[in-house]
Formats: structure tokens, C-alpha cells, sequence
């Protein structure tokens, strides 16, 4: 190995960047050689966010140093992001979606070499992926713009990458086409480049990463071989204690009335968790829409609303991102806490500062811009906003996308603590593991409802079988 | 897949079409080249002012001193240009850069485009009276030409418009630069990421904006030989609606070039059958509104049809 190549790709030593008062990142050194892949891990506004956006240029450090092995800066170095935050051009076709971070791409046929480039990524990473090259972004959906996103990170792009940075890519993906990622990114490094990859589902963290870090308060509090950490290490150094999987067994309740069923045939009753499963993308999504706007939309809408929704889509159906967080909270509980149509400032200021304490948001000052919080308080902003309303039916579309562990546990709680006051749950999730916290599960294929499971049938095994069962038979 | 969401020039095109035909089952007379130049030639710079107006759509912005900015470039062309061309050349380009400056300003600062191109549109104003406080002024004998060429087949009224939809086509459609400035109004965090100076992308589109308003204030005083400083004052309105008819929107980048100039063809046949119609002008004005109406109706039926099936 020469020693160019066995230079880090970027080092950081003792980087730092503040906001403000807010410590978001506190001192870190790193080195990424090439061949590492490094799983970066922590809960949300543990600053890794803030930690890939120092490494690849986004913003300056406010003390310490970045050091690229190649080239003065990250893009020159070859280091690429694939955000959480979906960050492609809605309006452009895929192709010309490269193009924009393909700068040396020119000449009259530029459209064609795009297309060959973008079409052989996606074919190496995504065997089988169906997706056009001439495809207008925002007729892909959310799991294909994902795949076209790390395709680009993935593409040589003039140059060649060096190190991508994955900030929750499986987020949105099924579990077929996050294993084609994590197969690829072991094969990456294999060939010399380095990957960071950031992810909640610790699972896939272990099954790829050679090293991993743990940051924790803009600190990093562990890091070493992936081998030295077990599970519960991790969990533990990251500062939130999960329960042991044998301790969320759903107790048998008894349950209410039925208070609605559609005509798909999904179905809840009155407190409980009614959970909606399968692949990802075969029509829970838009059940769950349909059934939100049926109780919803109406000419003559009354006073208390009958549903609550929390999209999973933040930026697309979640945050109104203008407003500050007290505004995007209790935007479901204004006619509430109006009198004679004018919003009573004090009651609506309590109601957010409650819901910050009981959910955790971590700010400290609900008025801050919403965007000021990193997406997985985001996220929980928009919980508080869907449980503050007095709705007896909250509707949530995979809501759990980039939330870290110790808040799934939190949420979890509270959701079930809601349901035993008689609120009724729909939930669909991409995760098994949340999936078996309902009361009863509609396993969905094809836009259509292929199982109903409940009780002690809620296993992974029953409704992985429900999912393929059709395309193992055909 | 809805074809007609896939391919949003067919609404724009189908509109035209059936104006046009109920043009010429009114007024037979005007389907030959001398009618159809007629019909189309005042398209022409209102051709030139959509495509500006599309430039700053573009980008997520809205300008609303496109009617005076090209009123202005129309006295500077009819003075200026025609009595000291040198002068009146830096005078024209000193307005389109000045464009830039403002597209430049206005991503720098995070002003809201409505409000300073509204408070622009006095400036201009103001400089077009300074300039021209009477109607009056020449045309410059080659742009006068130029205008009135009568090329082979179709008339220029028909020649120039196509023109100008190929020439941006190619630029903003099929050209890298363009592609990323319609990335601009898709994402512009994304391409910030990606390494692009996104404040000198907007300053672009702000200036190619700044050269078609002032191409369109030329061709304005090439057709009708002298100039005024209220002469464009409905373009700003009518460049907006012309984006629209022609499959744009007002956010997400999404504009076509082609359709822009198809949009501004009907607007302009619109008010001819009106008149055709035998309409007063009092209600043509009412009148253009309701046909537009009807367009943008049509187009959101068939976009929830679409995103039914």
C-alpha cells in the first residue's frame, strides 16, 4: 500500500462547533482510514448530524481542525453524503439529479452519460431496482428516492468516492433492499473506500461496521472494534437503558366498541393498537391517508377533531417549518384553547411546555424555530402534537423513521399508557419490532389486507410468511 | 401513468389548438400569412417577457416589475439606442446586470422577491417617464426591419415565437446549467451541497431574466415604431399568466420554456377572438380571466385524475 493511499481520508482532531450556547458537537478526533466503516451511533442530538456536516463541508468547525488526505476540501477529497433528510431535486429526472453533483459532466450529450452512470449505480447497489433513469423524482416513491440518493453518493462522479457518509439510509427501505445496501457497502470498503454509517437499527450497525462510535453529548464515550461492543454495551453507552425484549409482551386488554372499520376491511376498536405491516410500499400508506381524510375533510368539520395524524414524511406532511415549535405542537389544540376565536396565549404556551417535558423534546426554549431541532425531535414534536389534541383516533405513518432507541421506548410507553384511556391506535411501521407491540396487525400485500394476526400470532415469522406468501407461489 | 402528467406541454398545446380553430371558424379570413401575423404579432414580445417571468419562476421567485422593466428597456430603445447606439447598448446592459445585482441581493439577504421587485417596479417606472414623459421616441431602422422580415411559409409572427421556444428549450431544458438551475427551484439546499454557488446561480437567473425582459422591450418597439413609458404595464401580469397556461408552477422549479411561449400565443389569440366575438373591450379583460380559468381547471382535473388511478 502506498502512502498515499494509506492516509486518512479526512482526520478530525479535537473539532469542535457550537450554536450558540448549545455545545452541539464538543470536541471530537477522528480518523477515517480507507477501508473502515465506521458505524457512527447515539441518540438523537447526540450531534452526529452536526458531526457529518463538519466532515463533509456543511459547516465550519468552531475550534480544532479537519485535515482531508486529498485535496483542500471534502468534495475534492471525495467524500459524499447521503442525508436523512431526503435531498434530491423533486422536479429533475434522475439523471439530471446527477448532474447536479456531477459538475464535470458537460458537452452536448451530457444526458446520456448521465444515464449510463446513474443507471450502472443503481444496477451494482440495487440489483433489480426498476427504476427509469428518465423518471421524475416526485413520481418515484419515498423508499426508490432513497435508493436513487445512494446510488448518486455511490457514483464516481468524474472522480471517484472515497468515503460516503450514510445518515440513516435504511430508514425508509424494506428489509430486501437494505440488505442489497449493506452487501454493497461491505463490498465498497473491501475496495478501499471508507463508509460512516449512521443508523438507529443497531442490527445493521453491527452486521457492517469494522468500528464504531458513540457519541453522546457531542462527545464520543466509546469507540473501538465492532467485535469488543455486544448490543447492551452499546445501548448502555449511549446513555438510554432499553428493556430486555422479554418485557414488552402485550398484555390481553379488553377493548372497547368498534368504532371503525373501512372497506378494505381494516378495522380498531376503542384503546387499541391496531398495526398495519408488510413490505414497504404496498398501499398501508395510503390506506392510513384515505382513512385520516374520510375522518377528517369535511365541508362542516367538527369542533374536536375525530383523528390525529403523524406522517412519517416530516418534511413532505409533517412540519410546518416557518413556525416555531410551540406553533407546530399546538396547532391541533387551538380551537381548544380559544376563546371567541382569539388563541389564548397562556394556555397554548402550557399545553407545549407540558408536552416538551412529558416527550422530551430537547430544547431550551419551545419558541426556537422547529428547524432549530434535529429531525428525531422533530419527530417528536409532531408525537406531541397528535397526542396533545383530545382526537379518540391517532393515525400514525411510520412515524418511528430516524428516532433513536431510547425514544422508541419512550414513545412506545406512551402510546400504550394513551391506549389503556381508551384512544385507538393505527400504526404502520417498516420495523417488526414495533409492529409486535400492537393489539392486532393487518399485514398488507399488494394494496391489499392478506393477513389479520392478533394476540400471541404477532410474530416476525407469521408476518414475513403473510408478506411473500404470494410471490413465493408465483 | 397519466400521459398527460407526464408530458404537461399537451394541456397547453391542446388550448391553443382549440382557440385557434374557433379563431378561424369565426373569422376564416384570418387563416392565411398575412392574418396570422395579424394574430400573433403583438405574441411576440409578450413571448420574450414570459420567458423572463418563467427565468424568475424558476428559482421560486415572482416578479412583479417585469411590466415597467420592459416599458423601460422599450423607451430606452426607442431613444437611446436609436440616436447613440453605443450608449444606448451600455444603457441596456447596465439594466440587465442590474438584474443580476438584484437576484444576487435578494438570495443574500433572504428578501422576499414579491417585495422588492414590486418596489423595483417604481424605479423603472420612474426612469421610463424621466426618459420618455411623452410617448414618442424611433425605432431603430434595423430593429424596425427586423421585425417586419417577412421570412418563406409563415410569417414572422409564427417563425419568431418558435424560435424563442427552441432556443430556450435547448438552454433551460436540455443544457447542464440549465438543469441546475431548475435545481435551484426543485431543492436549493441540494445543490448547495453539491458544490454549487447557489447565489451566483440566482444572479443567472435574474440576469437572463433581465435579457429576455429587455429583448421583449426591442421587439415591443421594433412593432410598434415608437415607444411610451406605459406602453408594457400588462405584461407583468399577463407574463405570469402566460407561465402558468403553459404547464408551469409558481414553486418546485417546474417551468417549461415551450409551453411559456404556447401560453403567451393563447393569451395574446384570446384577446383577437374576443374581439372577433364582437366583445366590447370593456369585458375582454373579464373575458381573457375566464379562459384562463378555464385552462388552470381543466389542468387540475386531469392532475387529480391522474393521482387517482
Amino acid at each position: 500500500m502506498s502512502d498515499h493511499e494509506s492516509r486518512p481520508i479526512v482526520a478530525l482532531v479535537d473539532a469542535a462547533r457550537h450554536f450558540g450556547p448549545v455545545r452541539a458537537l464538543d470536541g471530537v478526533s477522528l480518523a477515517v482510514n480507507p477501508g473502515d466503516c465506521i458505524g457512527l451511533v447515539g441518540h438523537n442530538g447526540a450531534g452526529k448530524s452536526t458531526l457529518v456536516n463538519l466532515i463533509n463541508g456543511g459547516f465550519a468547525p468552531t475550534s480544532g481542525t479537519i485535515g482531508f488526505g486529498v485535496g483542500e476540501t471534502a468534495l475534492a477529497a471525495g467524500v459524499r453524503s447521503v442525508f436523512q433528510e431526503l435531498s434530491l431535486c423533486p422536479n429533475l429526472t434522475v439523471a439530471e439529479n446527477l448532474r447536479i453533483s456531477h459538475t464535470s459532466l458537460s458537452g452536448l450529450n451530457w444526458r446520456r452519460a448521465a444515464r449510463a452512470e446513474i443507471r450502472q449505480s443503481l444496477d451494482t447497489i440495487f440489483p433489480g431496482h426498476g427504476i427509469d433513469a428518465d423518471a421524475e423524482v416526485d413520481t418515484l416513491s419515498i423508499a426508490q428516492r432513497q435508493m436513487v440518493e445512494i446510488a448518486i453518493g455511490f457514483a464516481p462522479r468524474g472522480s471517484m468516492a472515497r468515503l460516503v457518509i450514510l445518515d440513516e439510509p435504511t430508514s425508509s427501505l424494506d428489509a430486501g433492499i437494505a440488505d442489497q445496501l449493506l452487501t454493497h457497502v461491505g463490498r465498497f470498503c473491501a475496495g478501499g473506500g471508507a463508509v460512516i454509517f449512521i443508523s438507529h437499527m443497531l442490527g445493521e450497525v453491527f452486521e457492517v461496521a469494522s468500528r464504531i462510535v458513540v457519541l453522546k453529548d457531542g462527545k464520543v464515550v466509546a469507540e473501538g472494534e465492532a467485535d469488543d461492543f455486544t448490543r447492551k454495551g452499546l445501548v448502555d453507552a449511549m446513555g438510554h437503558v432499553a428493556p430486555e425484549a422479554g418485557d414488552v409482551a402485550v398484555t390481553a386488554r379488553e377493548f372497547g366498541p368498534e368504532i371503525l372499520r373501512t372497506g378494505q376491511g381494516l378495522a380498531a376498536r376503542k384503546g387499541e393498537i391496531v398495526g398495519l405491516s408488510g413490505l414497504a410500499g404496498h398501499g398501508q400508506a395510503e390506506a392510513l391517508a384515505q382513512l385520516y381524510l374520510s375522518q377528517s375533510s369535511a365541508w362542516r368539520a367538527d369542533r374536536t377533531a375525530r383523528a390525529a395524524f403523524v406522517a412519517g414524511d416530516r418534511q413532505r406532511d409533517g412540519v410546518l417549518p416557518l413556525w416555531s415549535i410551540l406553533r407546530n405542537i399546538s396547532i391541533s389544540v387551538l380551537r381548544q384553547c380559544a376563546r371567541g376565536g382569539l388563541v389564548e396565549r397562556q394556555a397554548e404556551a402550557g399545553i407545549a411546555e407540558n408536552w416538551r417535558r412529558r416527550i422530551g423534546i430537547r430544547t431550551y426554549d419551545v419558541t426556537n424555530p422547529i428547524l432549530s431541532l434535529s429531525g428525531g425531535n422533530q419527530q417528536k414534536a409532531l408525537f406531541a402534537r397528535a397526542l396533545a389534541s383530545p382526537a379518540p383516533v391517532v393515525i400514525m405513518d411510520d412515524p418511528m423513521r430516524g428516532v433513536d432507541v431510547g425514544t422508541k421506548q419512550d414513545v412506545y410507553a406512551m402510546i400504550r399508557d394513551e391506549a389503556a384511556k381508551g384512544r385507538t391506535f393505527l400504526w404502520y411501521s417498516t420495523e417488526t419490532e414495533e409492529v409486535c407491540q400492537c393489539d392486532r396487525v393487518f399485514v398488507f400485500r399488494n394494496d391489499e389486507i392478506s393477513a389479520e394476526l392478533s394476540g400471541a400470532d404477532i410474530t416476525e415469522e407469521k408476518i414475513l410468511q403473510a408478506s411473500f406468501a404470494m410471490q413465493e407461489a408465483s | 401513468m397519466n400521459i398527460l402528467l407526464r408530458h404537461r406541454i399537451i394541456l397547453p398545446v391542446v388550448s391553443l389548438a382549440v382557440l385557434l380553430a374557433a379563431t378561424f371558424y369565426m373569422q376564416p379570413r384570418a387563416m392565411s400569412y398575412f392574418g396570422l401575423n395579424l394574430l400573433f404579432n403583438l405574441a411576440v414580445p409578450i413571448a420574450l417577457a414570459t420567458i423572463a417571468q418563467m427565468m424568475i419562476i424558476m428559482v421560486n421567485d415572482i416578479d412583479l416589475s417585469l411590466g415597467t422593466f420592459v416599458s423601460l428597456a422599450a423607451c430606452v430603445t426607442a431613444t437611446f439606442l436609436n440616436d447613440a447606439p453605443i450608449l444606448g447598448l451600455a444603457i441596456l446592459l447596465a439594466l440587465i446586470l442590474s438584474y443580476a445585482l438584484l437576484g444576487a441581493m435578494i438570495h443574500a439577504f433572504e428578501l422576499p422577491a414579491i417585495v422588492v421587485t414590486l418596489g423595483m417596479s417604481f424605479v423603472w417606472g420612474g426612469l421610463a417617464l424621466f426618459i420618455l414623459p411623452l410617448p414618442g421616441g424611433v425605432s431603430p431602422g434595423w430593429l424596425r426591419a427586423l421585425m417586419t422580415v417577412k421570412p418563406p411559409f409563415a410569417p414572422m409572427a409564427v417563425v419568431a415565437p418558435i424560435i424563442i421556444a427552441a432556443v430556450t428549450h435547448l438552454l433551460i431544458v436540455r443544457s447542464g446549467i440549465g438543469t441546475v438551475l431548475r435545481g435551484v427551484g426543485g431543492n436549493a439546499r441540494s445543490v448547495q451541497r453539491a458544490g454549487w454557488p447557489v447565489i451566483w446561480l440566482k444572479a443567472l437567473a435574474y440576469g437572463l431574466a433581465g435579457l429576455f425582459g429587455v429583448l421583449a422591450g426591442m421587439a415591443l418597439v421594433g412593432l410598434t415604431t415608437s415607444a411610451d413609458a406605459n406602453i408594457a404595464l400588462r405584461y407583468t401580469l399577463l407574463s405570469i399568466a402566460g407561465v402558468i397556461l403553459g404547464g408551469g408552477e409558481f414553486t418546485g422549479g417546474k417551468v417549461s420554456p415551450a409551453g411559456a411561449v404556447i401560453g403567451a400565443l393563447t393569451l395574446t389569440l384570446a384577446a383577437s377572438f374576443l374581439s372577433f366575438m364582437r366583445l366590447s373591450p370593456d369585458w375582454q379583460i373579464g373575458a381573457q380571466g375566464a379562459i384562463l380559468i378555464l385552462v388552470l381547471t381543466a389542468r387540475l382535473i386531469f392532475s387529480r385524475k391522474g393521482a387517482g388511478t
